[in-house]
C-alpha cells in the first residue's frame, strides 16, 4: 500500500498536491474537468481586503517554456469570497488555502483576522506579488520587513500561517529564516520571477504593465534550488512550486525539501494537470518501491 | 459528465488565402456541443507553450471547421499539421451569440468573418457585410452566399465596394434590427456607436491573449460596465452596450 497522505501544520492532506494561487480561480472552472475531491488542497486566487480591479490587458505573454503574467490581483475582495465562493468549494472534501495580499501590514492583519473566523483551513500570506505597486513584493524582499509583517500577522492568524516567498531576492535563506523565527508555520515558494518581453516590430512591451511574473517550466530549476536552500535553513514545512508539469517534477521538488507541491501554469495547457501529477507521483513510488510519500521530502543526496 | 481535452484528427486542410488555413477535424463531442460564436483552445505543437484560442467557423455532423491566419509562432506551428495528424483541442468554450428572431446584419472584418458562418446558417435571410483589406484576402464568399445577401468591401476597392463595411452598413441601417459583429476594434467601436444612436441591439465578439481559456487565470479580460470581465468565460460575445473601449 502506498501512502500519499501528508500531515502539514497539523492539517491532514490526502495527497501532497495542491493547486497554486491565481491559476485556479476559486476552483469551480477546473471542477468541470476533474473531481476536486481528489486534490490535497486548493489555493484560491489572491484576495485583498477590498475588491481589486487588476491591471489593464494584455496581461499574458508566452515565453520559451513559460509565461509572463501581469494580472495585478484582480479579485472580488475577502468578504465577497466568504459569501459567494467559499460555500461552493467548501462542499468538496479537500483543504482550502486562502491566499492574501495587502497594501499595508494592517490590511494583512485584518484579513488574517477575518479569515481565521471562516471555514478556510490554512492562510497563505503572499508577500511576493510582482504585479502590484504598493505592498506585495515590497514586503517580501527584505528580511527585516519579512520579520515584522510575519510577527504582526501571526498575532491575528488562528489558522496555520504559510508565508509565500519571492524569488526576486539575493538570499532566500535569510528571508526563510526571518519568516520562521517570527511565527510562520510553513513556507511556500516560489512566486513568479520578474520578467519582460518586447514586440520588436512595435517596440512595445507585450504586457500592458511593461513587466510581469514568469512562471512555468522556465523557472523550475530556480524554484528547485530555492526550495533546497530554504530547506537547509528552516525546519518548518515547505510547499514547493514553480513549473511543475508532471509527477516527476513534483518528486524533484519533494527531494529538494518540499512537503507539499503546487501545480499552477501547467493547468493552462492540461486542465487535468493537478490529478495527473498525483498519478505521476504514485507511479514513481511504485516503480521505486516507496511506501510513504513523506519519505521523499528532503531526500536529495547532495554532494 | 466531466469535460476534457479532445484529441481530434485533421481530415481536410486548405490554404484559402495567403497564410490563411481552413481546417476540418473529426471532433464529434465538440461539434455536437458547439454554438455560433464559441471558440476552441488549441495545442499547436511542441514548439509553443500555451494553447491558442481560435473561433469555431462551422460544424457538420462530427466535423468541426476552423480557419486561422498565421500571426505568430503558434499558428505557424499549427499550419504545419498535415491531414491525418492529431490536434489536441479544448472546447467548445465561452458564450456565443444569442440568436434573436429579428432582421439581422452580420458584420465581419478580416479574420473576424469566420465565426459568423455558423451564425449565418441559423438566421433567416441575414445581410452579411464582409470587409477585407484587399481582393487577395477575400475568402468564404460562396459559403456565406448560401445563407443570405453578401456585401463585400475592400479597403482599396480591388473587390466589391471600396471602403469599410461600416459605410455599407450605415447605408442600409433602416433595414436592421440587430447587429452581430466580429473584427478589428475600430470597426466594433463604430458599430457600438451606431447601434447606440439607432437604439438597436449589437452583439460583438472580442479577442484577447489567453492563458487557460476556461476562466481560471484572469488573463483575457476586457473592460466592461462591471469592471474587467473574462473574455473566455463571460464572452467572447458581449452586448456592445456593456463593453467600454478606452482610448
Ligand atoms: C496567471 C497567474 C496568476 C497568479 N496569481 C497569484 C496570486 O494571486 N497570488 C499568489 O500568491 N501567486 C500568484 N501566482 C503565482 C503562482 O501561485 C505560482 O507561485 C507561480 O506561478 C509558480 O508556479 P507555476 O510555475 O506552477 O505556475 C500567479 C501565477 C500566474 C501564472
Ligand atoms: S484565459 Fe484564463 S481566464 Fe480567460
Amino acid at each position: 500500500m502506498t501512502n500519499l497522505s501528508v500531515n502539514f501544520c497539523g492539517v491532514n492532506f490526502k495527497n501532497p498536491v495542491v493547486s497554486v494561487s491565481g491559476t485556479f480561480n476559486f476552483g469551480l472552472e477546473y471542477g468541470m474537468y476533474f473531481d476536486l475531491n481528489q486534490l490535497g488542497g486548493i489555493t484560491v486566487k489572491g484576495l485583498t481586503l477590498k475588491p481589486r480591479l487588476g491591471n489593464p490587458p494584455p496581461r499574458i505573454a508566452e515565453t520559451p517554456c513559460g509565461i509572463l503574467n501581469s494580472i495585478g490581483l484582480q479579485n472580488p475582495g475577502v468578504e465577497a469570497f466568504l459569501k459567494n465562493e467559499l460555500p461552493m468549494i467548501r462542499k468538496y472534501n479537500t483543504n482550502i488555502i486562502a491566499n492574501i495580499a495587502g497594501n499595508t501590514i494592517e490590511e494583512y492583519c485584518e484579513m488574517a483576522k477575518i479569515l481565521s473566523e471562516s471555514g478556510v483551513d490554512l492562510i497563505e500570506m503572499n508577500i511576493s506579488c510582482p504585479n502590484v505597486k504598493e505592498g506585495g513584493v515590497h514586503f517580501g524582499t527584505d528580511p527585516k520587513m519579512v520579520a515584522k509583517i510575519t510577527s504582526k500577522v501571526k498575532k491575528y492568524c488562528k489558522k496555520p500561517l504559510i508565508v509565500k516567498l519571492s524569488p526576486n531576492v539575493s538570499d532566500i535563506k535569510a528571508i526563510a529564516k526571518a519568516a520562521e523565527e517570527n511565527g510562520a508555520d510553513a513556507l511556500s515558494l516560489i512566486n513568479t520571477i520578474l520578467g519582460m518581453r518586447i514586440d520588436i516590430n512595435t517596440k512595445r512591451p507585450i504586457l500592458r504593465n511593461n513587466v510581469g511574473g514568469l512562471s512555468g517550466p522556465a523557472i523550475k530549476p530556480v524554484a528547485v534550488r530555492m526550495v533546497y536552500e530554504a530547506k537547509q535553513s528552516v525546519s518548518i514545512p515547505i510547499i514547493g512550486m514553480g513549473g511543475i508539469m508532471c509527477g516527476d517534477d513534483a518528486v524533484e521538488f519533494m527531494l529538494a525539501g518540499a512537503t507539499l507541491v503546487g501545480v499552477g501554469t501547467a493547468s493552462f495547457i492540461n486542465p487535468t494537470a493537478c490529478v495527473d501529477v498525483i498519478d505521476g507521483i504514485k507511479k514513481y513510488m511504485e516503480k521505486h518501491n516507496i511506501n510513504d510519500v513523506n519519505s521523499l521530502t528532503g531526500g536529495v543526496i547532495a554532494y | 459528465m466531466l469535460k476534457k481535452a479532445h484529441i481530434t484528427k485533421l481530415i481536410k486542410k486548405e490554404e484559402i488565402a495567403k497564410d490563411t488555413f481552413d481546417f476540418y477535424v473529426e471532433a464529434p463531442q465538440i461539434a455536437k456541443a458547439a454554438s455560433p460564436g464559441q471558440f476552441i483552445h488549441v495545442k499547436c505543437g511542441d514548439g509553443t507553450f500555451l494553447r491558442r484560442p481560435i473561433s469555431i467557423c462551422d460544424t457538420e455532423g462530427d466535423i468541426l471547421r476552423f480557419i486561422f491566419q498565421i500571426r505568430g509562432k503558434g499558428t505557424a506551428e499549427l499550419a504545419q499539421k498535415e491531414v491525418g495528424d492529431y490536434i489536441d483541442i479544448l472546447g467548445p468554450l465561452g458564450q456565443g451569440f444569442k440568436i434573436k428572431d429579428k432582421k439581422a446584419f452580420l458584420v465581419g472584418g478580416g479574420i473576424g468573418i469566420y465565426p459568423l458562418l455558423m451564425l449565418a446558417k441559423k438566421l433567416k435571410d441575414p445581410k452579411i457585410f464582409l470587409g477585407f483589406r484587399t481582393k487577395d484576402l477575400v475568402t468564404l464568399e460562396e459559403d456565406f452566399k448560401k445563407w443570405g445577401q453578401v456585401i463585400i468591401s475592400t479597403d482599396d476597392g480591388s473587390y466589391g465596394r471600396k471602403g469599410f463595411s461600416i459605410d455599407a452598413v450605415k447605408e442600409m441601417i433602416d433595414e436592421c434590427e440587430i447587429i452581430y459583429a466580429c473584427g478589428p476594434i475600430p470597426m466594433l467601436k463604430a458599430l457600438k456607436n451606431l447601434a447606440e444612436d439607432r437604439g438597436i441591439e449589437c452583439q460583438i465578439s472580442l479577442e484577447q491573449r489567453m492563458g487557460c481559456g476556461v476562466g481560471a487565470c484572469l488573463s483575457c479580460v476586457c473592460k466592461t460596465v462591471r469592471g474587467y470581465d473574462k473574455i473566455c468565460q463571460r464572452g467572447p460575445v458581449f452586448d456592445s452596450s456593456e463593453v467600454i473601449f478606452d482610448d
